[in-house]
């Protein structure tokens, strides 16, 4: 008799949720560009208190720092693709990902530190 | 005909790698990985960097204000905001797809053309807007 086999065929349930998590990122990023360039044409020459009047509203810092947060996380989900296509050992695969995962986790604490430090 | 001569273990595998020689939605793929790496490598540090002296003194704002104006800057800095646009319009195009709109042979591959061009142009009229 065949026994019935119910498990799971599949372990990776984060699949989904990266490949959702890369196009809602990639959504952000659209508008943000838009309102960022729209900034650009409207403003023609950006002075010093232009830039910094932009970047003293709370509610820019929020979408700026929601920009850049997609942007990191976009990338990790991207460049980790681009590394499991390319690298097959997996313990430099491995090493790498901690490389861009402990650079983009840099990066994500040093945004912050630029938007709201001092 | 044998069954061994059939079997795709033996059969010859030819790859034309040559980036010329690929159909539009294959090139568009490519420089869409191609210019993400890139962006991920330069763009995200340097960008960062430049926000931090820009926003921390009107002396730095002015440093990187002049440097941006350097012709060769601006080729490099080109280069860059092409690779910003073709990977947003062809991320457009891939969310289109994502939700089945152009997803034949015939749409798709106009759709490619159209985010070849489109990122072109983009980075034609920020060029223009710069110089």
């Amino acid at each position: 008799m065949v026994k019935k086999i119910d498990k799971t065929p599949v372990g990776a349930h984060y699949g989904w949720q990266d490949w959702l998590a890369q196009r809602v990122t990639a959504v952000i990023m659209v508008l943000f560009s838009i309102v960022f360039i729209g900034f650009f044409v409207i403003k023609g020459s950006v002075s010093y208190a232009d830039w910094k009047a932009l970047f003293s509203s709370q509610l820019f810092r929020v979408l700026a720092v929601l920009f850049l947060f997609s942007v990191f996380y976009h990338a990790w989900i991207g460049i980790r693709d681009v590394l499991m296509d390319y690298i097959k050992p997996t313990g430099i695969r491995l090493t790498a990902q901690v490389a861009v995962l402990l650079f983009l986790v840099s990066c994500a604490i040093w945004s912050v530190a630029i938007l709201w430090g001092k | 005909m044998s069954s061994a001569q059939r079997s795709p273990a033996t059969r010859p595998k030819y790859y034309d790698l040559n980036l010329l020689n690929l159909p539009m939605p294959g090139l568009v793929s490519i420089f869409h990985r191609i210019t993400g790496v890139a962006m991920f490598l330069f763009l995200i540090p340097a960008l960062l960097f430049v926000l931090q002296c820009t926003l921390g003194s009107e002396d730095g704002f002015n440093r990187w204000k002049s440097f941006f104006s350097e012709p060769m800057v601006k080729v490099i800095f080109l280069g860059f905001v092409w690779s910003y646009m073709h990977h947003f319009f062809a991320g457009i195009r891939y969310l289109l797809l994502d939700v089945h709109v152009g997803i034949a042979k015939e749409p798709a591959q106009f759709s490619a053309k159209v985010v070849l061009v489109l990122g072109v142009v983009a980075t034609l009229l920020i060029g223009v807007r710069i110089w």
